[in-house]
């Protein structure tokens, strides 16, 4: 069972502000959603691996060489606040 | 008048020197014009690029030299994949204002293929969606009855080929995002095997789920799409380092022998009636051609919706996270501390949808929560691929519905978002799995609504899944019928 406390402690984990009708309505649906999640209890996982990903792939590296990505300018264009070549953020 | 015509055939036009690559586009665009504003399809479109790789292209076939297969035959993509220079959002209002400084390595695929991008395709927020009404750019709407959903989450691509506007189009398939909007429309998409194709410069979703895959109005444009963007990336580290099939050269050979098995679990209950008779007869088309049909039961199929939603609203809820209004995207102009810039940024930047995976998935990572929901669901994701593995020791293909359904009424399901969830349930194991699918056209319900036929495979069998479907695509000829604009 899903209560507004916790639909407002995830929105605090998720860092997203909801208005009073979106926890309310989040806590309804959040409960159907995970009883029906709540299947997955049925199905015996004992000693069974869990896939973390589909292909046997580990570790990929490649040789430590500097490349060209992008130039600072490009990137800073999309900054919604710059200054001096820094993304200005409001005080912490 | 060329809007149904296939590349195949297109590129004889351009090569006779009837038509040459603008006016192609020009046709593109003055369709797009005539149908756009009842479909909604494009977010943007990028004509700029476009022209100048069609002039690419004229000037290449004025000299008489030689031409990739795709040259100079329109292609639209979904907006979450990166264009240098181009806006690229997601359909969200969170990154309506972001313009990449580079490519995705499919856009810089089909620029040496000297394939002409003809726009930005609509699609749910962030992927996140089976029928494009989540876009924060407005519905796209179903060129066959436009009261009707596309499908999703890739609708607008699926739109832009089946109504004419584009002759090609790439989706990506997170949960079955290119083959439902293929099936609701009519035509045929396809989502390769996990790794195939390179995710660098695609918005990410659920990215253990995610790949990129072509649609197109025949099988054979498909295998060529596939053809043009698939092979190993050192820029994504999950792409497969192996070699990439010529999957036209034998896509015509005859499938007699081929053991085809159709999932029982996806042909009971809850199947609408239609489509289960579609479906059926698409089965007796495929025992005509000479292939072996069998009945398979992939018994983890009753849990699949629920392990691929963990899961994925997992992954979404950490990629998402840097949607944080530093960097790119949107930012509030109301916030006095940078915490409350953060909440209140995502909170404005975010549609309901989104927000609602992020909540879930974040809730399924949670402490106390984790091995009850995250991990069961990775040992389950276990089981299920080996169902499949073991499918596949007594049958070459695997075939299924792709919907239980066919398209539904816009607005018919936003308001149960479990409602919506199921639709995904023929299509959201080989994700799951990383096995490739296949949508393609197999006949009409009695509403006269397109149904698609799925066809899995095991891991890189595009090139058997491709004569598969190009057998059934002549033998029948359901792609041949377009909407009525």
């Amino acid at each position: 069972m899903i209560t507004k406390k916790d639909v407002e402690h995830v929105a605090k984990l998720a860092r997203l502000e909801l208005s009073e009708q979106e926890k309310e309505k989040y806590t309804e649906q959040f409960s159907n959603i995970l009883d029906y999640f709540n299947q997955l209890k049925e199905v015996n996982t004992e000693n069974i691996e869990p896939m973390v990903h589909v292909l046997p792939v580990r570790n990929v590296m490649r040789e430590d060489k500097a490349e060209y990505a992008s130039n600072k300018e490009e990137i800073l264009k999309n900054a919604p606040v710059e200054e001096d070549g820094y993304f200005k953020v409001p005080k912490i | 008048m060329h809007h149904y015509k296939t590349a195949s055939e297109l590129r004889k036009l351009l090569l006779k020197r009837e038509i040459s690559a603008k006016e192609l586009l020009d046709e593109s665009y003055k369709r797009i014009k005539e149908v756009n504003n009842k479909l909604n399809s494009f977010i943007s479109l990028t004509k700029d690029l476009a022209y100048k790789t069609a002039g690419e292209v004229d000037e290449k076939i004025k000299i008489n030299a030689d031409l990739p297969p795709l040259a100079g035959i329109p292609l639209a993509i979904k907006d979450n994949m990166c264009v240098k220079g181009t806006t690229t959002t997601a359909a969200s209002n969170i990154l309506k204002n972001f313009v990449p400084p580079y490519d995705a390595t499919i856009v810089k695929k089909l620029q040496e293929n000297l394939v002409p991008i003809i726009g930005k395709a609509n699609l749910d927020e962030f992927a996140m969606g089976s029928s494009t009404e989540t876009s924060a750019f407005g519905i796209t709407r179903n060129p066959w009855d436009t009261n009707l959903v596309p499908g999703g989450s890739s609708g607008g691509s699926a739109v832009a080929v089946a109504s004419g506007e584009s002759v090609l189009a790439l989706g990506s398939d997170t949960g079955g995002s290119i083959r439902l909007p293929a099936s609701f429309c009519g035509i045929i998409g396809m989502k390769p095997t996990y790794g195939r194709v390179s995710r660098f410069g695609l918005i990410a979703y659920a990215s253990s789920l995610d790949q990129i895959g072509p649609f197109g109005r025949c099988v054979e444009d498909v295998a060529l799409t596939l053809q043009a963007i698939s092979g190993h990336d050192p820029m994504d580290s999950t792409s497969i380092n192996q070699p990439v099939p010529d999957y036209t050269a034998r896509i015509k050979e005859d499938i007699k022998g081929l053991r085809i098995g159709v999932i029982s679990e996806m042909l009971g209950d809850g199947i609408n009636p239609d489509v289960k008779a579609v479906i059926e007869n698409a089965v007796k088309t495929y025992e005509n051609l000479g292939a072996n049909i069998e009945e398979i039961s992939i018994p983890h199929t009753k849990y699949a919706i629920s392990t691929y939603y963990v899961i994925a609203m997992a992954e979404a809820s950490s990629n998402l996270a840097r949607f944080d209004g530093v960097r790119y995207g949107y930012r509030t102009p109301k916030s006095e501390s940078l915490l409350e810039m953060y909440t209140k940024t995502r909170a404005e930047g975010f549609g309901e949808e989104v927000k609602r995976r992020i909540m879930l998935g974040t809730y399924a990572l949670s402490s106390g929560y984790y091995d009850a929901y995250y991990k069961k669901a990775q040992q389950v994701r276990t089981l299920i691929k080996k169902d499949f593995d073991k499918a596949f020791e007594s049958v070459d293909l695997l075939l299924s519905p792709v919907c239980p359904v066919t398209a539904f009424e816009i607005g018919s399901k936003t308001d149960d978002p479990l409602s919506m969830y199921l639709m995904d349930i023929c299509t959201l194991m080989a994700n799951l799995s990383g096995l490739p699918g296949i949508s393609l056209p197999c006949g009409f319900d009695t509403k006269g609504l397109p149904v698609g036929m799925q066809l899995l495979g095991p891991v890189l069998s595009e090139e058997l899944m491709l004569k598969a479907a190009y057998n059934f695509e002549q033998a029948t000829g359901y792609h041949l019928k377009h909407p009525e604009l």
